[in-house]
């Protein structure tokens, strides 16, 4: 039975750190995904969780531990956003690379400068080629369930790879929402135990774990990789489904909201989709076919359905909460308007617009403002900004 | 003692579905199957007729590569021996030709 509460982001996704029970969390505070390891510390010292918590020195550190504790053979967590994202960069490439399915409760918070504690996805989007699963949430009910389904994803035997679960930080890691949980021994058998084939642990094997890869070797172990990436969609639906038929909240690679005959969309990751699902509705009643896709899963990317779901529409507005100082704007737009460009779509013409950086408001009314230039006769800027000061 | 290579049949010419997941490595004492003596340029030839079996070569050697059995070097690993030189530079009595291949 589902289980009525109310609580912020930051709870959810510590909650569900309590029901997963992980054998190690190693974690460093920085906002605004300080509460997560808070919570947690605070679990083990009420003796609710077997968990060993480290209290490390750096988010290097962090990140380090819970590759040590994979390797061993046991789950590890951590949180952390921002500038503490970028303190674990280069052991983010090693967890992956080394195929151990660490979970990471992701915050999103703008990447310094200027320094700023505010959402934005710079953070983990400058993590998009580490090849970690990324899998976004909307809101708190979304991080509390994406969170549940993380080991099921990262430890399947055809996936083994670490996996990152988003939220935005602030608008939805403090924010209180309603929202379902389930029960302890729901959860718990859900997810399942974790049984490594290999780990340093076993006394039955020696095993040498993260070894140098000479020149002969690299190209085949990142093609591997490559495969576990591309293996994950399958099994993120998979686990999907099974967790739409046990709890009864579904999920796919992505949401289509009022989509069936849209004419013009916009395509967002995060909170403020539901601001523009908002806009959406107001403009249905007045009869303008506006549609919206919020992207749930970044990597692996799901180019193929993704240019099928969009391309029907006559325009689409790509939003990205970063930019990639390409100068052609952020990394949602070049990777849709890739995909779109790969299928063979070349009917749905297409704008890239930055949005909501360092925590910038984006309001109802903007979206609106949105699909009102993507209904409009006039030609698309390729790339623009919308929210700051001309 | 003799050891079994857990790592039989995955080389250089391993397509990539061949190797392990993340590149680990089993079993324990793996380098004694890696084949370094590819990699040489020049090969060391033991002119036994001059060796006084003074020893001084064994040890400066970095691949291991001048066994000792019974107190006396034998010949060449030319397995692991990388050709590097350095047992010729420090024998004493040029018992050590470098041959270019
Ligand atoms: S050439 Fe170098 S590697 Fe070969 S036996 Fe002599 S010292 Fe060892
Ligand atoms: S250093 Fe020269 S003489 Fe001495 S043991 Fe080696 S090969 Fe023989």
């Amino acid at each position: 039975m589902s289980v009525r509460g109310r609580m912020s982001g930051n709870e959810a996704a510590a909650l569900a750190i309590r029901q997963i029970n992980p054998d190690v969390v190693a974690a460093f505070p920085i906002t605004p995904s300080t509460e997560i390891p808070q919570f947690v510390s605070r679990f083990v010292a009420d003796g609710a969780v077997d968990t060993e918590f480290v209290a490390v020195e750096s988010e290097h550190s962090a990140m380090s531990a819970c590759m040590g504790a994979e390797a061993a053979g046991v789950r590890a967590m951590t949180a952390t956003s921002s500038a503490g994202m970028a303190l674990m960069y280069e052991l983010l490439y090693v967890a992956a690379s080394d195929r151990l399915p660490i979970v990471l409760a992701a915050v999103n918070r703008a990447l310094t400068g200027p320094i700023n504690i505010n959402t934005e996805h710079s953070d983990s989007m400058g993590a998009r080629d580490s090849g970690w699963i990324q899998i976004y949430s909307e809101n708190a009910q979304e991080a509390y369930d994406n969170m549940l389904m993380a080991h099921r994803i990262g430890e399947h035997e055809d996936v083994m790879l670490p996996v990152m679960i988003c939220q935005d930080g602030f608008i939805t890691s403090h924010a209180i929402e309603n929202i379902e949980t389930e029960e302890d021994a729901a959860v718990r058998a859900f997810i399942g135990t974790y049984k490594p084939q290999h780990h340093l642990l076993d006394p039955a094997e020696s095993v040498a774990v993260g070894p140098y890869g000479v020149s002969a070797y690299v190209m085949e172990l990142k093609r591997a990789q490559a495969y576990a990436m591309e293996c994950a969609k399958q099994v993120i639906l998979d686990v999907s489904f099974d967790f739409a038929q046990k709890f009864g909240r579904a999920y796919g690679l992505f949401e289509e909201y009022r989509m069936e005959d849209a004419e013009v969309g916009v395509l967002i990751i995060g909170s403020a989709a539901g601001t523009c699902k908002d806009a959406v509705d107001r403009l249905r009643e007045r009869g303008v076919k506006a549609g919206l896709v919020k992207l749930r899963v970044f990597r692996p990317f799901p180019a193929e359905e993704l240019a099928k779901a969009l391309g029907g529409l006559s325009a689409l507005a790509i939003m990205d909460r970063s930019d990639g100082f390409s100068g052609v704007g952020g990394p949602l737009g070049a990777e849709v308007r890739a995909a779109l460009y790969s299928y063979g779509i070349s009917k749905t013409v297409t704008t890239n617009i930055v949005y909501g950086l360092g925590g910038r408001d984006i309001r109802v009314e903007d979206f609106e403002s949105i699909y009102g230039m993507l209904g409009s006769k006039e030609e698309l800027p390729r790339t623009m900004y919308i929210g700051q000061r001309e | 003692m003799t050891k079994t290579n857990k790592m039989e049949g995955i080389d250089e010419q391993s397509p990539w579905r061949d190797l392990t997941q993340g590149g680990f490595v089993y079993g324990e004492g793996n380098s004694a199957f890696f084949n370094t003596g590819d990699w040489r340029t020049k090969a060391p030839v033991w002119k036994q007729e001059n060796c006084k079996q003074c020893l001084l070569c064994f040890p400066v050697c970095p691949d291991s590569s001048i066994p000792v059995e019974g107190g006396k070097r034998r010949d060449f690993d030319m397995f692991h021996c990388k050709g590097c030189g350095i047992c010729a530079q420090v024998c004493p009595f040029g018992a050590i030709g470098m041959e270019v291949l």
